[in-house]
């Protein structure tokens, strides 16, 4: 099975629509409740990405018997150094998305923890490309 | 315990039209968004000064039990739209943080 979904950077009034959509279809699928909860932290946590720094983005899901894979692929500045994004506590967020809760330098290592197989590559005003991997 | 038994015990005041009729064990106090992703657990009453919609689908994900706004904050009103479509519990009480999860802690535990 495969769903896209479009991300609109700056529009956080729809951020986790993804995620909430796929945490329906994976329980429709009767994947084990523990998978699903990795699964979809770690899509919140990259979709929130896109929203809080791109300008805009496409969510691919595909799902088969074995895993998850969602690849994430935003136009955007792109992230100069990927080892200190990854550092809790690191942020480049705005004061306003820091004011909302977000940008606390937490959301790449939750995507980590979260995930079976985390992959990152990113080119400096061009964008980011995230993979992430749950196996079921 | 019970979400109505809990409002009953520590005046909680409810926004929005979600059963209240629903399960909760323990809580979680954080204003930062991913450390709720991060560490709150399935079940928990979250205690937040966050009001913005996006607490809604963070409860949600989490399967968070109630929100509870401390210190007099009150949700926006399109947080309550969108915790109605989603049948997320919001309340709210005067009591600051510390003061409330005391409370809550005594009589979950």
């Amino acid at each position: 099975m495969k769903f896209e979904y479009k991300v609109q950077g700056g529009n956080f009034s729809k951020a986790g629509y993804a995620s909430s959509d796929l945490k329906k279809i994976l329980k429709q699928l009767n994947v084990n409740p523990a998978i699903i909860k990795r699964v979809v932290v770690a899509l919140y946590e990259a979709e929130v990405n896109i929203v809080a720094h791109a300008y805009n983005g496409t969510i691919t899901i595909d799902i088969d018997d074995k895993q998850v894979r969602i690849v994430l692929e935003d136009q955007g500045p792109g992230i100069p150094s990927i080892e200190q994004a990854m550092q809790k506590g690191f942020s480049t967020a705005s004061p306003h998305v820091r004011e909302m809760g977000f940008g606390a330098g937490m959301g790449l290592p939750n995507i980590k923890k979260n995930a079976d197989v985390m992959n990152i590559t990113s080119k400096v005003n061009v964008g980011t490309t995230v993979e992430i991997i749950n196996y079921i | 315990m019970k979400i109505n038994e809990l409002i009953e015990k520590t005046n909680l005041k409810q926004f929005g039209t979600a059963d209240i009729n629903r399960d909760f064990e323990g809580g979680y106090a954080s204003d930062l968004l991913s450390d709720v992703m991060g560490n709150a657990k399935e079940k928990n009453v979250w205690i937040t000064m966050q009001t913005h919609k996006n607490v809604v689908a963070v409860a949600s994900l989490k399967d968070i039990a109630a929100i509870v706004f401390s210190n007099g904050n009150t949700p926006e009103s399109d947080t309550i739209e969108a915790a109605n479509e989603e049948d997320v519990i919001l309340l709210g009480t005067t009591k600051g943080t510390y003061e409330i999860c005391g409370e809550i802690y005594q009589i979950a535990k």
